[in-house]
């Protein structure tokens, strides 16, 4: 008798708990976020998290989102992948099915962003990713055509890869390449590939294409490979927690030729690792901070004044999802995910802190430029710009 | 010739580390026929102190090293009293899984006191001396001499002291070895501390080798460690050495001449290979089973 008397206070006390936090959130619009906080590119998921919460900070001060009569606040709900595929997909499903998101924001890494952006499909959510670049992320596997409710806010690797390719050839004139990456891993292959093919298209040779897989640490063996194949240039498009390593094994074996780099390098934690051993090489990126239009340097500004650094570009490209998303959910005047991936897909171009956007129809890839960035003296310094 | 040379060093100094690993795994397993799977970390836990050392207290190479292999000898002996200790009668199963748990606690206890990969500072000058098309770092040299000496130090403590008699007698029979006087808590203390010791010089060496550390460097180093122990005949300490320097001779020298997509395939098919003609490893002996 007692104990079932008991039970059902316990029962009682739980249900109340339940409605409570359900009956709470009912005014307002929940979005989630995917970032790698923790796993092998921490300096990612940080940029990330910061960004966003600096989005939403600012859109629930200005009172949040008009929609219809009321105005709505927004609760972001982060959760952290730990650098594995296959909690960005448990994460995906559970800020689905249990938080009951509108849309997704991340992950950022291309492949923590596939596996997520299968479940977003399947269970029609829109999920934006600031940073992954991989062409493959937007296609379905099954019919190559795009997906839905996949988007983007940067630019994709056979774009990518071209500027890099063409950038070697003409404004560094180096027609002798190496190229050493990462076969594990969807981003580093891509882009990889993408550069052989469009560097010997136009008059240049790849004189070594070499692979390691993630978490390896010794490179000596394919870099000495390397090194006897005598390049001009050597191409590393791979993470900025392995590249350091990469530059200075290098160096220790006596490699002279210069390296050049993709967007994966731009994070401070490049110059942190490396100190200045990554002087005067050059990499492509989605924005420059340092020569930047007046909506770029005030958001530039408000994240310095919040955290104390300098945005990278997974930081501004958060910002950018979130502003496409507040537009989208404006337009669509409801909150509703299904209304708010129409309105999304009928956004033609967006003018971003990362620069302008063109979207083309049935397509979550933008059309947008790319910067070269030089490191000098351990800072990040705007060198080229190169138009789509 | 160049090449082949320059490819040798490189595979020597990727072997020297491996069989310093290797021999934690070796000694542990020869005096408890237990592998403790938690090496891998230890050896992680050993660049970290050299990252926590040097970072912090500003010293030099040598008093960074000792001091690393001491914390994490004591890590080791503290896990062995804490963690195994209580299992060494229950089956065989719950000290593998005890071993497992206790690395993804390294693990996580390190990601949760900072998820960014740390940069060892330069402990040394570092010299490159060019001969022709060859080059080799001072560094180089350093890792190959320091694990050579300190696997001859080993091999006098193993074969010519008293506390070497005292385990190697442990390993051949445990009930009988109490019985002539000696401690054999203390045996296997002792064990635990000078196997996960030089998992930790490993660990310092390998920071300076490749100085980006991060918690989950330790997995895959030590799964190829525990290999090369078995390939060398788990639970025979030169063994394990020669174990070692034949993983990294395998691993550099298949990436130097066939595509290194192929390094990992081919490297472990040839170990895989080398067991189906010696079950027991290079210097493995084929235990009887008792009845």
């Amino acid at each position: 008798m007692k104990k079932s008397l008991i039970l059902i206070i316990l029962l009682v006390i739980l249900s109340l708990g339940i409605y409570g936090c359900g009956g709470d959130d009912s005014s307002k619009i929940k979005i989630g976020v995917i970032a790698e906080l923790t796993g092998d590119v921490p300096a990612v998921g940080t940029s990330c998290k910061n960004a966003a919460e600096m989005a939403v900070q600012e859109i629930n001060d200005a009172g949040g989102i008009q929609l219809g009569e009321k105005k709505y606040q927004v609760k972001l709900i982060i959760e952290d992948n730990a650098g594995k595929a296959e909690q960005s997909a448990s994460s995906a499903q559970k800020l689905i099915t249990q938080q009951k998101v509108t849309a997704i924001v991340g992950p950022n890494a291309s492949r923590y962003a596939l596996p997520a952006a299968e479940i977003a499909e399947t269970s029609k959510t829109v999920l934006i990713t600031p940073w992954s670049t991989a062409p493959k992320a937007t296609l379905d596997s099954k019919t190559n055509v795009s997906k839905k409710y996949f988007f983007r806010a940067c630019f994709i690797d056979p774009f990518q890869g071209g500027v890099l390719a063409k950038f070697t050839l003409d404004n560094l004139k180096l027609k002798k390449a190496a190229v050493l990456y990462d076969v594990a891993s969807e981003y580093n292959k891509g882009i990889a590939e993408i550069f052989k093919d469009v560097y010997e298209k136009n008059g240049g040779k790849v004189v070594a294409f070499e692979t390691y897989t993630t978490n390896d640490k010794d490179f000596s063996s394919q870099l000495t490979k390397i090194k006897q194949a005598n390049p001009d240039v050597i191409f590393l498009p791979n993470y900025y927690s392995e590249v350091p390593l990469q530059i200075q094994q290098a160096k220790r074996l006596g490699i002279k030729a210069p390296f050049i780099g993709s967007d994966s390098w731009g994070s401070e934690e490049l110059v942190k690792l490396c100190g200045a051993d990554c002087n005067d090489y050059y990499f492509s990126t989605h924005y420059a901070a340092d020569s930047a239009s007046d909506t770029t340097k005030k958001f530039i500004a408000n994240y310095k004044a919040k955290y104390g650094t300098t945005p990278d570009d997974v930081a501004a490209l958060t910002y950018d999802s979130f502003g496409l998303l507040w537009q989208a959910i404006k337009t669509a005047g409801k909150n509703d995910r299904q209304a708010v991936r129409d309105a999304l897909a009928k956004i033609p171009q967006y003018e971003g802190v990362t620069g302008n956007m063109q979207f083309k129809e049935g397509s979550g890839d933008p059309v947008k430029s790319a910067v070269i960035l030089k490191i000098k003296d351990g800072k990040f310094t705007w060198f080229a710009n190169a138009k789509p | 010739m160049a090449y082949i040379f320059q490819q040798s060093l490189n595979a020597l100094q990727l072997g020297s580390i491996y069989a310093l690993i290797a021999l934690g795994y070796t000694m542990v397993y020869g005096i408890l026929t237990m592998i403790n799977f938690a090496h891998g970390d230890l050896f992680m836990a050993g660049a970290f102190f050299c990252f926590l050392i040097a970072v912090y207290l500003h010293l030099s190479f040598v008093p960074t090293l000792l001091l690393s292999m001491l914390g994490v000898a004591f890590l080791g002996v503290v896990i062995e009293r804490f963690a195994y200790k209580p299992l060494r009668n229950a089956p065989r199963v719950s000290a593998i899984i005890t071993a497992l748990g206790v690395g993804l606690f390294l693990e996580n206890f390190t990601l949760a006191l900072s998820p960014y990969p740390k940069h060892i500072p330069q402990l040394l000058g570092n010299t490159t001396w060019t001969l022709g098309s060859l080059s080799i770092s001072s560094l180089q040299i350093l890792i190959i001499a320091l694990s050579l000496v300190l696997m001859l130090i080993l091999d006098f403590i193993v074969q010519r002291t008293k506390a070497g008699m005292a385990m190697r007698a442990i390993s051949w029979d445990k009930t009988i070895v109490p019985l002539m006087g000696v401690s054999v808590d203390k045996i296997i203390s002792l064990t635990f501390a000078i196997g996960t010791g030089l998992g930790g010089a490993a660990g310092v060496m390998y920071g300076l080798a490749y100085p980006i550390i991060d918690p989950y460097m330790g997995i895959m180093v030590g799964w190829k460690a525990f290999i090369c122990a078995v390939v060398g005949g788990i639970g025979n300490i030169r063994g394990a050495m020669i174990g070692g320097f034949i993983l990294g001779a395998v691993e550099i020298m298949v990436a130097a001449f066939l595509p290194s997509t192929y390094r990992d395939v081919v490297a472990f098919t040839l170990l895989l290979i080398l067991l189906i003609v010696r079950p027991y490893g290079i210097l493995g002996k084929p235990q009887p089973q008792k009845v």
